[in-house]
């Protein structure tokens, strides 16, 4: 009898967890849009739900954050109906959202530049892209080997599950070459949140970090970067990204689960309209039209 | 009518007697998820790169060593700071202040328990780890002591109610016996009330380290969370990552079942581990004050 009541609780409990947890997305109405995802994008999805919902107030969207993998995961699993990345979908996550019956399109929505940033009183304003990946790598750890003043150079990074991180790893640390095994040094910071970057290279002159275009603040300094040695030094800005002159900058994604339909559709329409793409400009993201 | 009665005591007893078992229940329960999802790590990883050097889960380097002592330089830290501040608070408030000053006192101290460790990360952001760049300076404020000297601040409350209380329930008579002896108040407390209530204040410092090892959201924002092997007391000044803030960064990405998944879960099997050998430690200790204190009394 104890041992029976024991059990009846605790299947209780349990079936009374589960349940709570499924309800809030099996009953979605049809006008509901649930959008998660990139924290590169969350500011940009934000500001396009919230001026989509004044125009149209039939319409509920709910943005959140918490990484591109997390979004991908979500819509994998079937609990959002867009996935915001900030990279390109990985094969293994196709393979698993296939294995759970959902064909993931891919819609780009804005670009963006990833700016590489240092205190104000640090005299160094232009890097190569070598210089940046010897920084990181470890192989450089004092500012003057790029010749700034006699301090360490402390790395800042977002923690690995941020599209950011990966970005910048392939494209700066490993210069595009799928071969290139390099990796960020040990003693790299990770830090969970673009403002942790931010008010860390804000106070301290030995710091270097990268983050979204949008997110450097004014009194942040911007490093201009040239693609290889002896070429033109370009810092980032909407002008520069489109014609592709400056070599950190990258498509943003929306994902569907196939051909998007109803309310969806009309969303994703209307994102890349020219009132929508005003936005994106206006959050320091480069418009795609 | 006596019917009705004896039914409802029959429902109240079983009801508090399930509730009481179910605490093991949830223990047990949570010990096999744990071993569920994180055994299979061992089977997934080579032992040799499981216990190496490097953590860089999305290229398949998966070392927890530097995350193991990680997390047990910063607790060291906290201990140093937490246990002499913990306990001289205990005392004072127990042994010294005036009743009002204890009556202010042990509120705020109460109080300063409840606070969400977000607002104590923040703290730490803007005003601990920029005064400690500059004022020992370290490359970088993120360091592991800036998470100790938090984490030793959110242990302290901890430290001090229990330790307290252990002081308080210390007979009268053993501090009057002291003073007619002709002891000092100093004497008093170093020799005979802290003694007698040895195994209370062990129990406190043991909760204490319990709390410093399980925090999380300070550490994370504090300690830079760089994977770097700590080899010595000169890593306390430099960043390190913690088991927690690991999890806790990562467990919101992973793929469920996979490689880094369950190597997520081997983490939270050392940590349950550790705290498990803690708290043995812990009760073995008062277990055998207890036996001693009972031989001297009979």
């Amino acid at each position: 009898m104890k041992r029976f009541l024991t059990l009846l609780l605790s299947a209780f409990l349990i079936a009374s967890c589960s349940s709570s947890g499924e309800t809030t997305t099996s009953n979605s109405p049809a006008n509901y849009i649930e959008n998660k995802g990139s924290d590169t994008i969350v500011n940009l999805a934000l500001a396009w739900a919230e001026k989509y919902q004044t125009d149209h107030p039939d319409v509920r969207i709910s943005v959140t954050g918490g990484g591109s993998g997390t979004g991908i995961a979500a819509l994998v699993n079937g609990t959002v109906d867009i996935a915001n990345a900030s990279r390109k979908i990985k094969d293994e996550e196709i393979a698993e959202a296939q294995a759970n019956g959902v064909e993931p399109l891919e819609h780009i929505i804005a670009r963006d530049a990833i700016a590489v940033v240092v205190n104000p009183q640090n005299p160094v304003s232009q890097l190569t892209l070598q210089q940046i990946s010897d920084i990181y790598s470890g192989k450089y750890t004092n500012w003057t080997e790029v010749g700034g003043e006699d301090r360490p150079i402390v790395r800042l990074s977002r923690e690995t599950n941020s599209g950011t991180h990966v970005y910048f790893l392939e494209t700066v640390l490993r210069l595009g070459s799928k071969e290139d095994k390099t990796l960020f040094s040990t003693n790299t910071l990770l830090l969970p949140s673009s403002e942790g970057i931010i008010s860390e290279v804000r106070d301290n002159p030995n710091a270097i970090g990268y983050d979204g275009l949008g997110y450097v603040p004014d009194d942040l300094k911007m490093i201009a970067i040239a693609k290889e040695e002896g070429g033109e030094y370009v810092l980032p800005s909407i002008e520069t990204v489109n014609d592709k002159t400056y070599a950190i900058a990258r498509d943003l994604y929306m994902y569907t689960d196939g051909d998007p339909t109803g309310v969806i559709k009309e969303y994703l329409d209307w994102i890349l309209s020219a009132e929508a793409q005003q936005i994106v400009a206006e959050l320091g993201f480069v418009p795609v039209k | 009518m006596e019917k009705s009665l004896s039914w409802r005591e029959f429902i109240i007893t079983r009801l508090i007697q399930s509730s009481g078992y179910s605490a093991v229940l949830f223990v047990a329960l949570i010990f096999f998820f744990l071993l569920r999802e994180g055994l299979p790590a061992l089977g997934e990883v080579e032992i040799s790169t499981l216990f190496s050097a490097r953590w860089y889960p999305i290229e398949e380097y998966f070392g927890v060593l530097p995350l193991i002592s990680g997390s047990l330089i910063v607790t060291l830290g906290a201990t140093l700071v937490a246990v002499p501040f913990g306990i001289g608070t205990a005392v004072f408030i127990s042994e010294i202040a005036p009743r009002w000053v204890r009556e202010i006192l042990k509120p705020f101290v109460e109080l300063l328990g409840g606070l969400p460790s977000v607002v104590l990360g923040f703290l730490g952001i803007l005003v601990v780890s920029p005064f400690l760049r500059v004022f020992l300076d370290l490359p970088t404020g993120l360091t592991a002591l800036t998470g100790s000297l938090l984490l030793g601040g959110i242990a302290v409350p901890t430290v001090v109610s229990v330790a307290e209380d252990a002081l308080d329930s210390v007979p009268r008579a053993y501090r009057e016996g002291a003073w007619a002896l002709g002891a000092t108040r100093w004497q008093t407390i170093w020799r005979v009330t802290l003694p007698a209530a040895k195994s209370g204040v062990l129990t406190a410092v043991m909760l204490g380290v319990g709390r410093a090892i399980g925090e999380t959201m300070t550490v994370m924002m504090v300690t830079g969370n760089a994977p770097v092997l700590a080899t010595g007391l000169g890593s306390l000044f430099s960043p390190v990552r913690t088991m927690t803030a690991t999890i806790a960064a990562e467990m919101g990405e992973v793929a469920n079942g996979s490689v880094h998944y369950h190597t997520l879960f081997f983490i939270g099997m050392v940590l349950f581990l550790i705290s498990f050998i803690v708290n043995i430690i812990a009760s073995s200790v008062v277990f055998r004050a207890k036996k001693r204190a009972e031989r001297i009394l009979s």
